[in-house]
């Protein structure tokens, strides 16, 4: 007899026909099988959900689009005076109108250039101190000391010795990148070389694991989260430092391009050159979350 | 069988000579003798922290940092299958059962020992898409696929249910007798022990109290009535 059960799931699904339950007497059905399923109740107790849920797509959109939409409303209502941050259409055509006459292509490619040799130094040399300074005593207490002082100096500062060693061309640029990437890199990937289970380690001996097949198998995949969570600041450092570098002295990128512009208080093309920062510092970060999710596919993990 | 302890012939795989252990102030081995012959299977039990997994981890010499003295002669080819089944959670399954293996057809022998612990078709799984007891047989297909002359597992199916404890008793006795290594098997539960060793031995504070030959053609229930005496436990048998 369903009526009881019916009646009181009602609210939650269409009780199922009257004499239904009759014409499936002594047939056994596959409960995936049965059309019928859809229509039946579904009553279930529930648990307080604690995890973030199931992950949705565009769901890393939608702050931003949320920001950009106060925005345009705040500039077509006359809350914001352009004077003070221009409109979204002008920064629009104004970028319009800088990649038609190749300037914005121009910049953007240099400062992508410094940025990304800077990054790509940074995080070599973070990643082999950070090994260096894991696996052996002598290491660490040779590189982690001066790490740790070089992280207490902020990059800024070292700006002008480097341009008294380096000049002011692109190697003192990259230079300073590099200084301030690598050193997430080597904090986060040493935290996570450190934090590798010691039952590996003993597990690794048992199997008679030679060095490199220790460091290979062992020491790189488990350190692989720390690394990656270094990158994520190391990325986003790496254009904070090019801004520095490019605002300072320089001929070319977008640091100069927004330098230039406040020279003539030409608000739009800075604010031009913000959004251009903000979006690659987006972009990037979207890469490196991507990057990570494959490469760590065996974590089992809240993020999901 | 290598039971007269004072031998030390060429016929033992395993030998332990007045092994002494300790941490801190505290001995946990005092003096330890111990054979095993080529393909003999050892259970060591006793109570906890009666030094059973230190002899354990002396034998795989896996205690540089303890102090102690004695002489450990071992074979080379040594296997260890611990507790949990520690496979590295960013390897695949047949990565961990590969891991260490030099040899070009590494791959081909790593899916040969998942098939004999009846998991074929699991080979690029993670480890935690699988089960406790399947954990468990990769780690002892790991172990297994180096053919060792000396296996040591540390309490290999505590974490276990017992109806799985049950299925990897079976499996191992299947291995054993397949691979022939020599076995030393600490655990502490008393009817694995009569089920699996040819001979069972009782570790107390740091030293060999009971010795007893296990197998066939023992009767179980005195032996056991007899390990259990020897443990401490006074159960009516």
């Amino acid at each position: 007899m369903t009526t009881t059960a019916a009646r009181r799931s009602a609210t939650i699904a269409a009780p199922r026909p009257k004499g239904d339950a009759g014409t499936h007497q002594g047939v056994v059905v596959e409960p995936h099988l049965d059309p019928a399923l859809t229509s039946r109740p579904d009553v279930r107790p529930t648990s307080r959900r604690l995890g973030p849920g199931k992950r949705r797509r565009f769901a890393g959109v939608v702050g931003p689009a949320a920001l950009i939409l106060l925005w345009v409303v705040a500039s077509a209502t006359g809350l914001l005076d352009p004077r003070i941050l221009s409109e979204p259409w002008t920064v629009v055509s104004t970028a319009g109108e800088l990649i038609a006459d190749g300037r914005l292509q121009e910049n953007l490619a240099i400062s992508a250039q410094r940025a990304g040799l800077g990054l790509f130094f940074g995080i070599v040399v973070g990643a082999v101190l950070a090994v260096l300074s894991g696996l052996s005593r002598v290491g660490e207490s040779l590189i982690d000391g001066p790490v740790q002082i070089k992280r207490a100096i902020p990059g800024l500062a070292l700006i002008p010795l480097l341009i008294l060693w380096f000049g002011i061309d692109e190697t003192m640029k990259v230079l300073t990148i590099t200084l301030g990437v690598f050193v997430p890199i080597y904090l986060q990937t040493h935290a996570g070389l450190r934090g590798i289970d010691l039952r590996y380690v003993e597990l690794a001996q048992s199997l008679g694991l030679s060095r490199a097949g220790f460091l290979r198998r062992v020491v790189l995949p488990g350190a692989l989260p720390g690394f990656f969570l270094g990158l994520r600041f190391a990325v986003t450092g790496a254009w904070v430092s090019l801004v520095v570098v490019e605002q300072i002295n320089s001929t070319s990128g977008i640091g100069y391009m927004m330098e230039l512009a406040r020279t003539y208080g030409q608000t739009n093309i800075i604010v031009l050159g913000l959004a251009v920062y903000g979006v690659l510092g987006l972009l990037s970060d979207a890469a490196v979350r991507l990057l990570e999710r494959k490469a760590l596919s065996w974590q089992r993990t809240l993020a999901g | 069988m290598a039971t007269n302890a004072g031998g030390l012939g060429p016929s033992s795989e395993v030998s332990v000579r007045n092994l002494i252990r300790s941490f801190g102030p505290k001995g946990v081995l005092n003096g330890v003798d111990l054979d095993i012959a080529p393909g003999e299977f050892v259970a060591l039990l006793g109570p906890s922290g009666c030094g059973k997994s230190t002899l354990l981890r002396a034998l795989a010499g896996l205690d540089h940092d303890v102090r102690g003295s004695g002489v450990v002669k071992v074979p080379e080819q040594v296997s260890v299958v611990f507790q949990d089944s520690r496979l590295l959670p960013w390897d695949t399954v047949l990565g961990n059962v590969t891991l260490g293996l030099r040899d070009h057809d590494a791959d081909a022998r790593g899916r040969r020992a998942l098939a004999e612990v009846g998991l074929s078709g699991r080979e690029k799984a993670w480890p935690h898409e699988l089960s406790g007891g399947e954990q468990q047989r990769v780690a002892l297909a790991r172990s297994l696929v180096r053919e060792p002359k000396l296996l040591l597992a540390d309490e290999p199916f505590g974490a276990l249910d017992a109806l799985t404890r049950l299925k990897m008793h079976a499996l191992l006795k299947d291995l054993v007798a397949a691979h022939r290594p020599a076995v030393l098997l600490v655990t502490h539960d008393v009817d694995e022990a009569i089920t699996l060793a040819d001979r069972v031995i009782v570790l107390q504070d740091g030293r060999v109290a009971l010795e007893r030959k296990a197998g066939s053609a023992v009767d179980h229930s005195s032996l056991r009535g007899e390990l259990l005496e020897a443990l401490g436990v006074h159960a009516a048998a």
